[in-house]
């Protein structure tokens, strides 16, 4: 009998271990091929390690203090409103969002925007960008990124099966690099890029990392040859407000000939330093945005009600307040631009040569002058950019983001000496870093 | 380029055999209409109930049972606590792509006694845009081209045009009523069969779609009828997509059953909740998939690909609303259950009015629609629009006529299915009680002119 029981109670062992071992349970494929390669993730990465490590964190683009209070009081209004604030709204956009916008954007644009069928309201510009790529995009297109280039586009064009051809902004031959304006695309280089196969470009103004702001005459240049070779054109303007040292923001859609071929992407998020609410859109010729509506209706169908009611009258205030003093899209720029100002100085006060941003969050800085021994096998194999922020992460106490994460593999090599800091943080924050460098360059 | 925008807009003009340039000018209009048509994979997918509906019922005069959502407001303290969670500065920027730490961890706790196992908040569970998010990011991370994904008639009709876009191929099998009559049809009645379900399997058969409780019938699965579904899948090496979001709203008489706790499921299930539909909030658009970590991290892939991360005060709201609820979570004060018990009230007096005006309702288990039978009005609807099914001629004949909004049920079938379904309507009784009066004012004079 004991024998028997314990021979029964072994077979269940076996039988029990062979099913929780049993965790491929499919012998042929699992996940979608659409998956692959597309799975690793610097932000999942590195916001992972700023908190493990308790970092001073100028990694990630979003800012440490508040939304102004006006769109805070939008919001708190919003959601202790009638009971719609908290159903279902308008799929493609909430109706007094996408009015307020049209209203807003027609005449910096230059063309009177249809709110209902120009505009696309998205969770986030992150998922406006998503939905462009799958609404325009086909196995076999071609899409040319500008290097560096914010890491998503990257992955959403090999999702969407198309293949991205690369071309990087170079600095300019002649004399010190010391600013974003600095950093140019080179004509011939970027036309012979395009194919029969080439269906979009992707430009991003001001550019994240690198802080440039293209000037008119680079963009005629790009809307050339999209009118000549009839590519779309996405714009990613989500930084459009943040522009210093007298930099204007240009909207390629009002070139001519461009209204009808681009879309052109924003944020609530950083428009109003609200990154966590995620509401961001698509403007567009609605022949265009029809298609990203296709998509939308496929894949989230509504964004949050509220938080487009509290962006609706963000845009309503603004428009009334434009240009005058009291406008946010003023007064953000002027505080980051003395934010800006600070951490440059800090870089460069302890040997890191800063690339002044024209516009955005972010400066990168070059660290090919440290010396440090970055000796850690579990980073060996990396790229230099990389083992470094680990290391300032690990070691110092400081997160930033490598900026060779912002290039294809192709050019990553060539540019794996800078790292990215977001400087779009109370000063108490910018004051926490420059006293980690002092002291990191002081024990040197 | 003066003379290029010319001639671009002079779509008539004889394309010349010279160069190729100008000619590609010349043609550009025509050309540039189908260089910047959509993909392949929204082809035919820009059709969609709601888009025909929403804004026809959209008019205040007219009396909306149709899209599912309530018209009753949200337990105050979720809005209490979005307010609260919006006044905290961090609660205003970014959070964890997968899910805000605090929500992830509330789920783990509820749906981990739910199901009576450990969940990792990390690893198993995602956060997205609503249930639709879920059933999205779902599609994308496991189906593609040649793929075929089961689905059960009638069935929210986002499933089939995801999978579609996903490349596969929807394979699909109605709910069929029992013969014989009865006095009362409900939910119940409406089963499938098994002979045909296991026909629909094959070799291709990536997994099944199932809605419990279902949307549009309000049908809860018995744990008979999952078990004969998941021996299907353990039996075929198939996944399970298990669209739960009504899964609070069961009926007197009625349990809902999560097949990911049948022995077998777990590790090939993913379940989809929805906040919106939980806590009466369809508007903060969140919800979330549960399931093994081999599955949901390609879930996670999909969505930092996508969106990257949800709204993070409406996360932190919900993660105090469900904290909240769990400690009361077998008292009747708990959401979970004192919606449903209110739901039922107002589902047994709409089913009494609609039994009044001549109609016939299926009573629902669960869920907050009821199908109705129109057959016994024996409206004549033949100067309306041929391409229509009836029931798509009814509710736009009852819009406009009787001012009152329904959806047809035949947007939740394929075309084969389409004769089953035509005489049902689906109404939505999610809504206060002056909607409610409203609506059975309608049907109490439908007769009359």
């Amino acid at each position: 009998m004991g024998i028997f029981r314990t021979l029964t109670s072994n077979l269940t062992v076996i039988r029990l271990s062979s099913v929780r071992n049993n965790k491929i349970i499919m012998a042929r494929r699992l996940h979608a091929s659409r998956t692959d390669g597309v799975d690793k993730n610097v932000w999942v990465e590195f916001t992972k390690l700023a908190a493990d490590y308790k970092a001073v964190n100028l990694g990630q683009g979003f800012p440490d203090f508040s939304p102004p209070k006006f769109v805070q009081d939008a919001f708190c209004n919003a959601v202790s409103g009638g009971f719609q604030m908290h159903q279902y709204t308008r799929a493609f956009g909430h109706p007094p969002l996408v009015k307020n916008m049209a209203k807003f954007f027609s005449r910096i644009v230059g063309h009177e925007i249809d709110p209902f069928e120009d505009i696309l309201v998205t969770v986030g510009a992150y998922q406006a960008l998503f939905s462009a790529f799958q609404a325009l995009i086909d196995e076999g297109d071609e899409v040319i990124i500008v290097e560096p280039f914010f890491d998503c586009y990257q992955p959403m064009v090999k999702m969407a099966g198309g293949k991205a051809v690369y071309v990087p902004l170079r600095p300019k031959a002649d004399g010190a690099i010391l600013s974003s304006g600095d950093w140019v695309l080179n004509p011939k280089e970027l036309e012979s890029k395009i194919t029969p196969s080439t269906k979009a470009i992707v430009i991003n103004t001001p550019n994240n990392p690198l802080g440039k702001v293209y000037k008119t005459e680079e963009l005629q240049m790009i809307a050339d040859l999209c009118i000549k070779h009839d590519m779309l054109c996405i714009s990613d303007e989500v930084y459009e407000w943040l522009t210093y040292d007298g930099a204007k923001h240009v909207k390629i859609a009002s070139l001519p000939g461009m209204w009808e071929r681009t879309i052109t992407v924003g944020s609530g998020g950083k428009t109003f330093s609200a990154t966590g609410w995620k509401v961001g859109w698509a403007i567009g010729a609605g022949h265009i945005i029809k298609h990203m509506k296709t998509i939308h209706q496929n894949t989230v169908y509504h964004c949050a009600t509220a938080a487009q009611e509290a962006v609706a009258q963000g845009f309503e205030r603004e428009y009334e307040v434009f240009g005058t003093p009291e406008s946010y899209f003023l007064q953000l720029p002027a505080m980051l631009y003395h934010k800006r100002n600070k951490l440059a100085a800090c870089l460069q006060s302890v040997g890191l040569q800063p690339i002044m941003p024209e516009g955005g969050y972010f400066m990168i800085a070059d660290i090919s002058s440290v010396k440090v021994d970055l000796n850690d096998k579990r980073t060996e194999g990396e790229s230099y950019d990389f083992r470094f922020v680990k290391w300032l992460t690990k070691e110092k106490g400081l997160a930033t983001i490598p900026v060779s994460a912002f290039y294809s593999p192709e050019h990553s090599k060539e540019f794996d000496k800078y790292i990215r800091f977001c400087f779009v943080k109370e000063d108490s924050t910018l004051d926490a870093a420059g006293d980690i460098l002092r002291k990191w360059s002081q024990a040197q | 380029m003066n003379t290029a925008r010319l001639v671009l807009n002079c779509t008539k003009f004889a394309c010349y055999p010279a160069n190729i340039n100008c000619r590609r000018r010349l043609c550009t209009s025509q050309y540039m209409m189908s260089r910047h048509s959509h993909t392949k994979r929204i082809a035919g997918l820009d059709k969609n109930v709601w888009v025909a509906f929403t804004s026809v019922a959209a008019d205040p005069s007219i009396v909306n049972l149709g899209q599912g959502f309530p018209d009753i407001p949200p337990p105050s303290y979720v809005k209490e606590a979005l307010a609260k969670a919006a006044s905290v500065d961090r609660m205003n920027q970014y959070t964890r792509g997968f899910g805000h730490p605090s929500l992830v961890k509330a789920l783990s706790q509820v749906y981990g006694k739910v199901c009576e196992r450990q969940i990792d908040p990390f690893k198993e569970i995602l956060v997205t845009v609503g249930g639709y998010g879920s059933l999205f990011s779902t599609m994308q991370a496991l189906v593609e081209e040649g793929d075929e994904v089961i689905i059960i008639e009638p069935f929210f009709d986002c499933y089939v045009p995801m999978v579609r876009m996903a490349g596969a191929k929807p394979v699909l099998i109605p709910l069929r009523l029992k013969p014989g009559k009865k006095q009362t049809i409900t939910s119940a009645d409406w089963y499938l069969d098994p002979d045909e379900l296991s026909s629909k399997f094959n070799s291709r058969t990536k997994a099944i779609i199932i809605n419990t409780p279902n949307n549009p019938i309000g049908k809860v699965f018995t744990r008979e009828e999952l078990q004969m579904i998941a021996d299907l899948c353990i039996k075929h090496d198939t996944l399970c997509f298990s669209d739960e979001v009504y899964e609070w709203l069961v009926y007197r008489g009625h349990q809902h059953i999560k097949i990911a706790t049948l022995p077998g499921m777990w590790d090939r299930t993913i379940t989809i909740g929805s906040a919106g539909k939980t806590f009466s909030v369809t508007g903060w658009k969140l919800g979330w998939s549960v399931g093994p970590e081999h599955l949901i991290k390609h879930l996670q892939t999909v969505m930092q690909n996508t969106l990257y991360t949800c709204p993070t005060p409406l996360q932190e709201a919900v993660a105090q609303g469900l904290l909240l609820n769990l400690k009361m979570i077998d008292q009747p004060e708990c959401y979970f259950s004192s919606l449903a018990e209110e739901l039922e009230g107002k589902r047994d007096r709409m089913a009494a009015i609609l039994q009044e005006a001549g109609m016939t309702p299926v009573i629902p288990e669960g869920g907050y629609f009821m199908l109705v039978d129109v057959t016994s009005l024996n409206q004549d609807l033949s100067h309306m629009d041929d391409d229509d099914a009836y029931d798509y001629k009814f509710v736009k004949w009852m819009i406009k006529e009787k001012k009152l909004a329904a959806i047809p049920v035949t947007a939740f079938v394929g075309d084969e299915s389409k004769k089953q379904f035509e005489k049902y309507i689906r109404l939505c009784f999610i809504k206060q009680d002056s909607t409610l009066d409203a609506a059975e004012e309608i049907l109490k004079n439908w007769s009359k002119i």
